[in-house]
Order: C-alpha cells, then sequence, then structure tokens
C-alpha cells in the first residue's frame, strides 16, 4: 500500500474508472442498484438491485504491464437472489428488492455472503469450478447411468481442466423471522452469528441454524398508539461480539451490550444530540431521523446519516456527537416541498475509508460528498456520464445557494431530485470508491501519481 | 416549487387535544426562532397534506412503518400548533372503531390498522370540534384553487376540490369529478356543521374500487365530525 493512500489530502484527486449498467435513457425499475459493498479483501465488490439481483465484480489482477492502472472490476457471477412472494396469508406482496449485502470474511476457497430483502435473509456461497471429473465408471459421458453388466474395467476418474465457471448455491435461508421490514444486517466479529433488523425487532441468528433465531431487541409496544419510534439501522461492533449499536427514527444511537441480558431493551448507551432550538421546525424529527449508522473501523466511533448531516460520535460521549459535518445545508430552507415530493424520507448510506480518515456520502443531483476528518476539507463530486472518460479528473462541484451564480456552479433550484447518491462503498485499504447512481455502478479511483 | 406559509388569526374557540405533550414554543414571542423566523403556526394545507400522505401510508397493503411513524408524529406536532394550548376540556379519547380498521385498511398488523383508525379518529374530532371560521388561504400548494375550506374543516377539506399536490394519481382521479361548491367558505360557520356529504357519493363510488361506498361515507361521516359518535358501525362490521 502506497504511503498517503487512504487519506484525503489536498493532493487526491479522484478519477472515473468504470461505469457498469445500461447507458439508455429509461431506467427500468428493476435495474435500480439498491446495495453496494465491497468484500473484506476489497477483490470482490458485489451490488444488489430491486430486481432481486446480486451483481459481483472481481478486480482482475494487476498486469506488470500496466504498472499504473490498477485492476479494474469485471463481472464475476450473477445471481437472482430473491423471487417475489406472496404472502397468502395475509394477502401481500413481498418485494424481492435487496435491502442490504454484507460479506462474510472468507475462510476457504469459496466466497460467502449474506443478502436480504424485507423478509427473508439468504446465506450464499460464490465458488469457482474450473476442473471437471471424467471417467466414471457407472455413468457415461453424458451422465447416462450404464448397465454394470457391460462394465468390463474399471477406472479412476480423472479430473480435467474446463472453462471457469463461477457457481452460487443458496446454503441457508433464514425465514420467517421477521414482522417488519428488514432494513440492516450485520455479520457478528464471531464469524459464528450475525444479526437482522427490521422496524421494531433486532433477531440474532448462528449461520448454522435456520429454523430459530434469539430476539434481543424489541420495541414494539404492548398498544401499537404509543408507537412513535423505530428502528432504523443496526451495526456489530467490529471487534466485541458482544457490542451492537441500532439506530432510530428520532436520531438516538443506542449501543447494547448482549452480556447485561437476553433481550436488549435496556441499552448500555445512549447517544443524542439535544435539537437545537434556532433550527427547531415541524420536520426537525423527520430530518433527525438517523438512515444509517456504521462503526468505524477502528471501533472508537460510530458516524451517523440523518437528511441534512453526517455525525461522527465517540463511544465515550453520549451527549453530543464530536464532529458534524453538513451534507446539503441549502436544503434546509426547502423541506416543506421536500415533505411534499417525499424526498425528505430518503435514506442516504454513509461511509467510512480504509484509515477512518475521510466519510463519504451521497446527495442529489447525483453529487456525493467527502469529508475529511483531520483536514476538514470537504469536496463535492458528481457521477455522470459527462465525466465518465477514462481516467478523467473529476472536477469538484459547487451548489451556489443565494446571489450571483458563478459558471460552473449549480443552483439549488436546478437540483435533480430524482437522481440520488443512497448507496456507496470505500474500498477496505485503497482509495476506490464505488458509487451507485440509480442503474449505475460507478468506479472511481484516485489518481496515482 | 415552495408552497407559501400561511398567517391565520388565533382561533377564539379552543379545545386541546388530549394527552399531547407538545411544549408551545412557537407561540412563545421571545423564542429566538419564532422572533427571527416567520410565523412558526402550521397553515391548514400543511396540515392537510400530512392527512393525505397518512391516509396515502394507510392504504398501502403493507404500510412503510417508519414513514408512517413520521409522518404521525409531524402530524400531531401541525396539529398541536393550530390548537394553542390554553386550559381546554380534554378531548375524550374515541375507542377505536375495529370495524373501519377491518374495511377501510388492509394493514398487516390489525393492531396497527386499530391505532391508526383511532388516530385517524381522533383528528377527525378535533377537526369536528375546531369550529372557528378562518381566513381563505391566499395559496395553497400548486393546484389547488383558491378559495378552498378553512382548516377547521381541512380533513374535509382533504377529500374536497382535487389538488395539485396530491401525490397518488389514484386518489386525484378519485376525487377529481366531486362538487365541492357546497364547500365555500361562505356557507361554512359553526352552525351548519349538519350538511350531509351526499355529493361526493356519486363519483367516488365510481373511482373507488377498493373501498365500499359504505365504508367510504362512513369514514367521510366520521371526518365530518356530524356521524363520529352518533352512528353505529354497520351491519357486518
Amino acid at each position: 500500500m502506497i504511503p498517503g493512500i487512504g487519506v484525503l489530502t489536498q493532493n487526491t484527486l479522484w478519477c472515473f474508472s468504470q461505469m457498469k449498467g445500461a447507458i439508455e435513457t429509461g431506467v427500468t425499475e428493476a435495474d435500480i442498484i439498491s446495495t453496494v459493498e465491497f468484500n473484506h479483501t476489497g477483490e470482490l465488490l458485489a451490488t444488489g438491485d430491486k430486481g432481486g439481483r446480486v451483481v459481483i465484480f472481481q478486480r482482475e489482477q494487476e498486469s506488470k504491464n500496466q504498472v499504473h492502472r490498477r485492476g479494474e472490476y469485471n463481472v464475476y457471477s450473477t445471481f437472482q437472489s430473491h423471487e417475489p412472494e406472496f404472502d397468502y396469508l395475509k394477502s401481500l406482496e413481498i418485494e424481492e428488492k435487496i435491502n442490504k449485502i454484507r460479506w462474510l470474511p472468507q475462510q476457504n476457497a469459496a466466497y460467502f455472503l449474506l443478502s436480504t430483502n424485507d423478509k427473508t435473509v439468504k446465506l450464499w456461497k460464490v465458488s469457482e469450478r474450473d476442473k471437471r471429473p471424467e471417467g466414471y465408471n457407472l455413468k457415461d459421458e453424458e451422465g447416462r447411468l450404464r448397465d454394470p453388466a457391460t462394465i468390463t474395467t474399471l477406472r479412476v476418474p480423472v479430473l480435467r481442466p474446463m472453462d471457469l465457471m463461477v457457481e452460487a448455491t443458496p446454503r441457508r435461508v433464514f425465514a420467517n423471522a421477521h414482522t417488519y421490514h428488514i432494513n440492516s444486517i450485520s455479520v457478528n466479529s464471531d464469524y459464528e452469528t450475525y444479526m437482522s433488523a427490521d422496524d421494531l425487532r433486532i433477531n440474532l441468528w448462528n449461520f448454522e441454524i435456520t429454523n430459530q433465531s434469539f430476539n434481543i431487541v424489541d420495541i414494539k409496544p404492548a398498544n401499537m398508539e404509543e408507537l412513535t419510534e423505530v428502528i432504523t439501522a443496526a451495526e456489530f461492533h467490529p471487534h466485541h461480539c458482544n457490542t451492537f449499536v441500532y439506530s432510530s427514527s428520532k436520531g438516538t444511537i443506542r449501543l447494547c451490550d448482549m452480556r447485561a441480558s437476553a433481550l436488549c431493551d435496556r441499552h448500555t448507551k445512549f447517544f443524542e444530540e439535544p435539537e437545537d432550538p434556532s433550527n427547531r421546525s415541524f420536520f426537525s424529527e423527520i430530518i433527525s431521523s438517523i438512515s444509517d449508522v456504521k462503526f468505524s473501523h477502528s471501533g472508537r466511533y460510530i458516524m451517523t446519516r440523518d437528511y441534512l448531516t453526517v455525525k461522527v460520535w465517540d463511544l465515550n460521549m453520549e451527549n453530543r456527537p464530536i464532529e458534524t459535518y453538513q451534507v446539503h445545508d441549502y436544503l434546509r430552507s426547502k423541506l416543506c416541498s421536500l415533505y411534499e415530493n417525499d424526498c425528505i424520507f430518503d435514506k442516504f448510506e454513509c461511509v467510512w475509508n480504509g484509515s477512518d480518515s475521510v466519510i463519504m456520502t451521497g446527495s442529489y443531483n447525483n453529487f456525493f460528498r467527502m469529508f475529511d476528518r483531520n483536514t476538514k476539507r470537504d469536496v463535492t463530486l458528481e457521477a455522470s456520464r459527462e465525466n465518465s472518460k477514462p481516467r478523467a479528473i473529476l472536477k469538484p462541484r459547487k451548489v451556489c445557494v443565494g446571489g450571483k451564480r458563478r459558471k460552473d456552479e449549480i443552483s439549488v433550484d436546478s437540483l435533480d431530485f430524482s437522481k440520488k447518491i443512497l448507496h456507496t462503498a470505500w474500498h477496505p485499504s485503497e482509495n476506490i470508491i464505488a458509487v451507485a447512481a440509480t442503474n449505475n455502478l460507478y468506479i472511481f479511483q484516485d489518481k496515482v501519481n | 416549487m415552495l408552497s407559501k406559509g400561511l398567517k391565520r388569526k388565533r382561533e377564539e374557540e379552543e379545545e386541546e387535544k388530549e394527552a399531547l405533550a407538545v411544549d408551545a414554543w412557537w407561540l412563545d414571542p421571545s423564542h429566538p426562532a419564532v422572533a427571527q423566523a416567520p410565523p412558526a403556526v402550521a397553515s391548514s394545507s400543511l396540515f392537510d397534506l400530512s392527512v393525505l400522505k397518512l391516509h396515502h401510508s394507510l392504504r398501502q397493503s403493507e404500510p412503510d412503518l417508519r414513514h408512517l411513524v413520521l409522518v404521525v408524529n409531524t402530524l400531531r406536532r401541525i396539529q398541536a400548533s393550530m390548537v394553542p394550548t390554553a386550559s381546554l376540556p380534554p378531548v375524550p379519547s374515541v375507542p377505536a372503531a375495529p370495524g373501519m380498521a377491518d374495511n377501510l385498511l388492509a394493514s398487516s398488523d390489525a393492531a396497527l390498522s386499530a391505532s391508526m383508525a383511532s388516530l385517524l379518529e381522533d383528528l377527525s374530532h378535533i377537526e369536528g370540534l375546531s369550529q372557528a371560521p378562518q381566513p381563505l388561504a391566499d395559496e395553497g400548494p400548486p393546484g389547488r384553487p383558491t378559495g378552498g375550506a378553512p382548516p377547521g374543516l381541512g380533513a374535509l377539506d382533504l377529500l374536497g376540490p382535487a389538488t395539485g399536490c396530491l401525490l397518488d394519481d389514484g386518489l386525484e382521479g378519485l376525487f377529481e369529478d366531486i362538487d365541492t361548491s357546497m364547500y365555500d367558505s361562505e356557507l361554512w360557520a359553526p352552525a351548519s356543521e349538519g350538511l350531509k356529504p351526499g355529493p361526493e357519493d356519486g363519483p367516488v363510488k365510481e373511482q373507488a374500487p377498493e373501498l365500499d361506498e359504505a365504508e367510504l361515507d362512513y369514514l367521510m361521516d366520521v371526518l365530518v365530525g356530524t356521524q363520529a359518535l352518533e352512528r353505529p358501525p354497520g351491519p357486518g362490521r
């Protein structure tokens, strides 16, 4: 790893690397990307879409001839993870949209990932087959059984090379444990368990057991009329397998310790920032609703995303975040319109870079933002086809709030609110990012000097 | 893109929503937000919009719980701002009407639908009680005809003239033929709450296949407030 990689400095320039997905103007709903995730080494990049499909890209080996060009990501495997279902008992359609993908750390030659829709989590095994056994005794080459009476000699089957085939097989299906819509899954650091969270409950699973899960958080009130808050995201601590956090629609984060009790309804820590009275409005609660929560790689911090800001919290300080970054504060005066067109309910995700020094999140108009925690510098970039020439350097974008608009700036009223970057991912150790813009996946890398 | 806020007179008759513990910071002229910002009292259009969103959300076969909870909480804030917190007789809580919930709301969670139904009834009951005439909206969300009904009957208003701000095309189609001339503001006075929702029966029947005509009648009656506590549930509910 080159020193300086993973740090957003004055000298970091982001370049277009690749764009995946169709280029036609009409977008099929099913092709809209709903989740993006690198695996633990960054070798694989998975996307899930509204049609229930998972596409995995693999980074090609860097060739000696092209030292200055980092490996590109090519399609490795595509499979249908979830199908649309019909719940006959409740007369409901269950969407096949993939809400989240989480990779398991690699323990053998095969890759494992969890993918989930609103109701069912599945464990997929993705493995390569590049050899085929030939020379069976009881079967002929087409696989038909041979009459044992015709067999006069025995031979040992041999493995012969074949064209590489990547197979995805569902190894486990974890179903029927969620009444409400699953919004998060998180693999535990023990690699034996994981959790799934819906609007009101969080369940703990063992990978080996599909017919049973433990309920560890339940915020459903006895009387549903008293319901005022839902769970919006949850994640395990990266190192402490007994610790997890979950966020709520009221802008709070609770940290729970599973050693304290079986049902973690009582939190160990409670993170909430007091409301700023000067910013109070009828939409205060909606914009405080946390759409994503992520532990830093170090496990010392958590990052939360609400509608207008990204916040970094120190686990040791509950009463306020240590850092707050404005993503698109110019929208604060437009909240009424954004409420009207439902954009105010959009759920943006946020990610850390490998060294926890830079954080990234998406915005509208296909803009996404990066904040360097050390230098306090930030940059706004755009995922657009116009900037899609190979190794083209991305130019920082700026939104003009009022007054005279400069040549390269875009005014708030010209922003396209249908082009939203909700899902992004950052390579675990390098400056490579994947940005989902509706049905296209953009991969950007920093310029190698 | 932005709908303008409305200036309204303080209501003279007041009722207090039971168990709403929202402090009335917007009424405190010394509060920095109130002093600096435009009047923070919600316009009726914002209230109507929120009720619309609530309806729309509840109409989904499986409501998005987060969206629902956020809209309901926002609606409570808006409603609390429309009803000043002077000392008022508490509104008796309206028991959930299970029949209405079953018929109207296809939510997978019966308890949720019952609770939301009771919330809707609460809201409609408050609307019915808040009878003081209000000045007309100068301008509502785009597409809304001017001269809409006063906010005191905002809930009925939402079922009245078609509005461009409706989120759901289906809803728009539902109401576009409704003759709303009888709901012009001149006609609405505290005494005339006995108006029947008759004109809306016909077109609504044709365009709302997902609701029984009788159920829609009942919903409208409840929202108008004329029948909320008087009419027993119909047969079979």
